[in-house]
């Protein structure tokens, strides 16, 4: 197993790398450059030419992907043009408030989720069925920054019970006094961000605990005389859970990668709103390293999953 | 099988009904059965005719919401019909142990075979872990498994049918049960591996002396293997008896029709027998008069009962409808009634 | 010259493992077998699950890649797809399937199910094909309304008849019928078995009837071939397999049949032990050391064992 890992590690080099490739040669090929914004008109055309030299933006393309590749390696991204600071330092400081958001959420969302995919699985056609179907039914059909707009609406604006932007408030002093305020600020995005992404557990929980159901081996269960609550948890819930577990591994390392409407509705610092942020301010080398960075988490959610499943599922070996 | 020998199930007029589009239609229509410690009786029938849904109706593992049972199934003094789901929890595995059709999907495929053995006596029995696992093992060794120790450890999945098919055998008789049902057991095996399960749950019968309710549609493996037959066609029971009585000398029309249509050793390249028709769905069952009436149109309305009841023709051998006295094929070109007169002297001769 | 040859075909699925994925051994799923099959009979090929039934008649239609060997059609080579193609020879031999309901597309018509091969080797217009279909359905024995229902609204037996009848569409010569009726009532099987040999017969066709069930095969078959492990244990004809087998593998098949004769069955089960014994403790005598299959050697005109090159001679003054 371990040979396989490696080995799946080893594989994704190359996809890194082309990945890479292609993400540079798209920023180079979009219209204008980092700084079209920064120029006032009085900036003579000789002054451009050097800022641009001195950027290494003259030099040939792949010396210039080299160059990049190479500084990528040592952790460094290059400077935002946009917040005058390294990209890296950026992204970490960012990742950090998305984290904080993203463990909130997915935490709430199995929270909300698993419960009542038990329930409408079980008491299939039931009120509860039906009503917890409805639910799912908006939060799929309606976009979920309707919501947030909503929500930021009510009780933001309007009410004034959570805070309008930010990550915590800069009042917040010592260690109990930031986590409260951090907390303060992620209730209303975290509590909506969870409400909005249920439906696919609760759908996959349901649909397999209704399938399960008649499955021969609950039949073999309960033939040997095994009590119905032990049958449920033992036999029909376990092996439904398995398609949740079976996404597990992308959602660990979907918790870096930040939502970007409501980020960006609701004013949060994550990574979302830096990836929107720095796309409108065509800051390229943001822009860049986010989307390796993204491209790269994909790969090893997709290999954590994997893994994941293998232990989960003695069917699956990965090797 | 000794008649003397203990009763252990008595159903008398089950009736068990499934509910289609809000209206129920008995699957089993008024079956009566006897089955006795040491004895096989083997339930045959084609697909559809109700087998399955009187083997779950005995272990009670019917969904109530859309299924209707009534009539008596007497297990000691017990009637298992509306049986209290903690008493029959009690039964099921204990005292009753069932084996199904399909090993592979009988099997829960994320637990390893040991602890699916061993679950059933951890209901059971007042076994700790350690004796549960020496149960286990022992068992695996009974059901002819050659590596118990491994096998208990791995996945249904890393198994071959037939030893699928053995650990299913090992879970239906780990606490040792007077009753066994098992529902096709080797339907979905190789012959060499049928006869295997089969000689096995013969041998583990004669340990243990379990009475066994064996299902099958294949004519041949109750010939093989059992002491007394029932023959089913449309949720009744149209004809049984020692599997003597049924095979040497069998009554019936549909039980005939069903012997005829075996391609057996040398009739060589003659055409089989079609029994016309086919067999009705639940919903379109006839109810009234002779069920396989349809199915032998050439016999005149007037052989048949109005209301069939099973006759006794001899000692245990019964047979529905009076149709049997005049039955006879079309192709036979012989007198009407000779079917029967010459079956009847081959019993004779033995 | 038979109509199809079967030429030391091979069939071999690579085993795939260690850290690059090498190919590091084979499943010999088919393993050098020899057959012919003559025009308008019916050839049964026997053997336990997973001993390479399905492959070699998969390959004989051409679904699966042949590793080596041959297959020839009237005298021409067809294991490769071109000259199949050129020979209009997956016109003229066509497949029924083990299992019915799945290779039935759930979500066609019955028309569009029985009109694909038509389609694909035939032009005709819509009224021509629609007429075709209907006379399938009809040799069949099904109502023309069935054309415009979906495969789940029939039973197994009736199902199976469909694949009977898309596999007759295009007038072919051979069917490869894959345990055509193991999945089916008595009573059906019946049905199915004569509606085959009687468009045997109409159309002189000739089956690959592949089973695992020897009654059925001792009724369809003059010629059959029993399969172990990828390779033929013994061949000949319906008297030589049936009653004078000789391979251990051929007599333990006949003996796990179960007779319909309760009064025989003690007598049958002390044979199958003995057999079943027989067979535990002279492996070497009838494998190899790698516990393959002997190569078949002729003992008789029509009958082929696989035996060690030092019993035949034996066996051959016996046999006479
Ligand atoms: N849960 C159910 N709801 C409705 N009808 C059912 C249900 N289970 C079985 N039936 C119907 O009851 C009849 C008897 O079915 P049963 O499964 O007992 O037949 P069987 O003799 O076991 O057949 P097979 O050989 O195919 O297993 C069939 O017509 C079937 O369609
Ligand atoms: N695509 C494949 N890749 C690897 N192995 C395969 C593949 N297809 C078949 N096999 C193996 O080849 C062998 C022969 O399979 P095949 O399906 O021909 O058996 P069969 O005789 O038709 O059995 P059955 O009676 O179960 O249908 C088996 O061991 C099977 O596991
Ligand atoms: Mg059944
Ligand atoms: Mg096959």
């Amino acid at each position: 197993m371990w040979k396989t890992i490696l080995r799946r590690v080893l594989l994704m080099i190359p996809q890194i790398i082309i990945l890479s490739l292609f993400v540079f040669i798209l920023a180079k090929m979009m219209p204008g450059d980092p700084f079209t914004g920064l120029i006032n008109p009085q900036t003579s055309a000789s002054q451009i030419a050097q800022i641009r030299q001195e950027a290494g933006l003259n030099d040939p393309w792949p010396v210039q992907y080299f160059r990049w590749v190479g500084n990528a390696l040592h952790g460094n991204f290059g400077l935002s043009y946009q917040f005058h600071k390294p990209v890296i330092d950026l992204i970490s400081e960012r990742a950090v408030n998305t984290l904080y958001l993203a463990v909130f959420s997915v935490i709430l969302t199995y929270l909300i989720s698993i419960p009542l995919g038990i329930w409408a699985g079980r008491y299939q056609g039931s009120l509860i069925d039906n009503s917890i179907q409805f639910y799912n039914f908006v939060s799929i059909s309606v976009p979920s920054f309707v919501w947030y707009l909503l929500a930021i609406a009510l009780f933001g604006f309007v009410w004034h019970i959570f805070p309008t932007s930010g990550s915590v408030s800069v009042q917040a002093s010592g260690f109990i006094g930031v986590t409260l305020s951090r907390l303060y600020h992620i209730i209303l995005p975290g509590v909506l961000i969870a409400l909005m992404s249920t439906a696919g557990n609760i759908q996959y929980l349901r649909s397999g605990i209704i399938d399960n159901q008649l499955e021969d081996y609950v039949r073999t269960a309960r033939s040997k005389g095994v009590p119905e609550r032990v049958v449920f948890n033992k036999h029909i819930l376990r092996n439904s859970l398995l398609p949740i577990a079976a996404f597990f591994g992308n959602v660990i390392t979907g918790l870096l990668g930040g939502s970007v409407f409501a980020e960006t509705i609701f004013s949060y610092p994550g990574m979302g709103k830096l990836f929107i942020d720095s796309v409108q301010a065509r800051d390229y080398s943001v822009m860049t390293a986010l989307i390796v960075m993204y491209g790269f988490l994909t790969l090893l959610g997709n290999l954590l999953s994997d893994i994941i499943m293998s232990i989960v599922d003695p069917r699956i070996r990965i090797d | 099988m000794d008649t003397s020998d203990e009763l252990l199930l008595d159903i008398q007029h089950l009736h068990t009904a499934f509910r289609v589009h809000d209206e129920f239609f008995d699957a089993v229509d008024d079956v009566s059965l006897t089955l006795h410690k040491n004895e096989i009786l083997a339930l045959v029938g084609e697909s559809g005719s109700g087998k399955s849904t009187l083997a779950t109706s005995i272990i009670g593992l019917h969904n109530p919401r859309n299924t209707r049972v009534t009539g008596d199934i007497m297990y000691n003094e017990l009637n298992l019909v509306g049986l209290n789901e903690a008493l029959f929890n009690r039964i099921r595995g204990n005292d009753i142990g069932m084996i199904f059709q399909d090993p592979l999907a009988a099997l829960n495929p994320l637990m390893r075979i040991g602890e699916q053995i061993a679950e059933s006596l951890v209901y059971h029995t007042k076994l700790n872990e350690s004796e549960r696992n020496a149960r286990v093992l022992e068992l695996l060794d009974q059901v002819g498994i050659p590596d118990p120790a491994l096998t208990a450890h791995q996945y249904p999945h890393e198994l071959s049918g037939g030893m699928r098919q053995r650990v299913i055998i090992a879970i239906a008789i780990a606490c040792k049960p007077p009753i066994i049902i098992a529902d096709e057991p080797t339907t979905a095996l190789d012959v060499t591996i049928q006869a295997q399960i089969l000689d096995l749950l013969e041998d583990i019968q004669k340990e243990i002396g379990s009475g066994i309710l064996l299902i099958t549609h294949d004519l041949g493996v109750v010939a093989e293997t059992a002491d007394t037959v029932a023959v089913m066609y449309s949720g009744q029971i149209v004809e049984q008896g020692s599997v003597y009585q049924v095979f040497d000398n069998p009554l019936h029309p549909y039980t005939r029709s069903l012997l005829r249509s075996m391609p057996q050793a040398d009739q060589d390249d003659e055409e089989l027998h079609v029994i016309q028709g086919t067999v009705p769905s639940l919903v379109d069952m006839q109810r009234t008069g002779d069920r396989f009436a349809p199915r032998i149109p050439w016999m005149p309305a007037s052989s048949h009962e109005e209301n069939p009841v099973l006759h006794e023709v001899e000692p245990g051998h019964l047979v529905r409808c009076t149709c049997y006295k005049t039955f006879y094929f079309p192709d036979d070109k012989q007198p009407a009634a000779a079917g029967a007169g010459s079956s009847q002297n081959a019993s004779e001769g033995e | 010259m038979s109509l199809i040859e079967i030429k030391d075909l091979n069939i071999h699925y690579p085993i795939r493992s260690g850290f690059f994925n090498r190919i590091t051994d084979y499943v010999y799923a088919v393993d050098g077998i020899n057959f012919d099959i003559e025009e308008g009979e019916t050839y049964g090929l026997i053997g336990e699950s997973g001993s390479g039934k399905s492959t070699t008649g998969k390959a004989i239609v051409g679904l699966e890649k042949v590793t080596s060997g041959q297959i020839m059609y009237n005298g021409e080579d067809v294991t490769n797809k071109h000259n199949r193609k050129q020979m209009k020879y997956n016109k003229d031999v066509q497949m029924i399937f083990q299992d019915s309901m799945s290779s039935l597309n759930p979500r066609k018509r019955i028309e569009d199910i029985i009109a694909e091969p038509i389609r694909n080797f035939e032009e005709m217009t819509d009224n021509e094909e629609r007429t075709r279909v209907k006379e399938l359905l009809d040799i069949v024995g099904m109502p023309s309304d069935a054309m415009y229902k979906y495969p789940h609204e029939f039973s197994g037996g009736q199902r199976q008849r469909i694949g009977v009848a898309r596999a007759v569409a295009t007038h072919p010569k051979l069917i490869i019928a894959d345990e055509p009726v193991s999945a089916l009532d008595l009573s059906v099987q019946a049905q199915v078995l004569n509606f085959m040999k009687h468009i045997q017969r109409e159309y002189n066709i000739s089956y690959l009837f592949i089973s695992h069930d020897l009654g059925v095969v001792k009724h369809m078959c003059r010629n059959l071939a029993i399969m172990h492990r990828g390779r033929l244990v013994e061949v000949g004809t319906r008297d030589d397999i049936y009653n004078h087998p000789q391979h251990i593998y051929t007599k333990r098949l006949l003996a796990a049949i179960p007779k319909v004769n309760p009064s025989g069955r003690e007598k049958d089960k002390a044979n199958r032990r003995a057999v079943e014994k027989e067979y535990q403790e002279h492996q070497s005598k009838w494998y190899d050391k790698d516990g393959k299959v002997f190569p078949l050697q002729q003992i008789s005109a029509t009958h082929s064992v696989a035996l060690p090159p030092d019993e035949v001679a034996e066996l051959k003054s016996e046999v006479g």
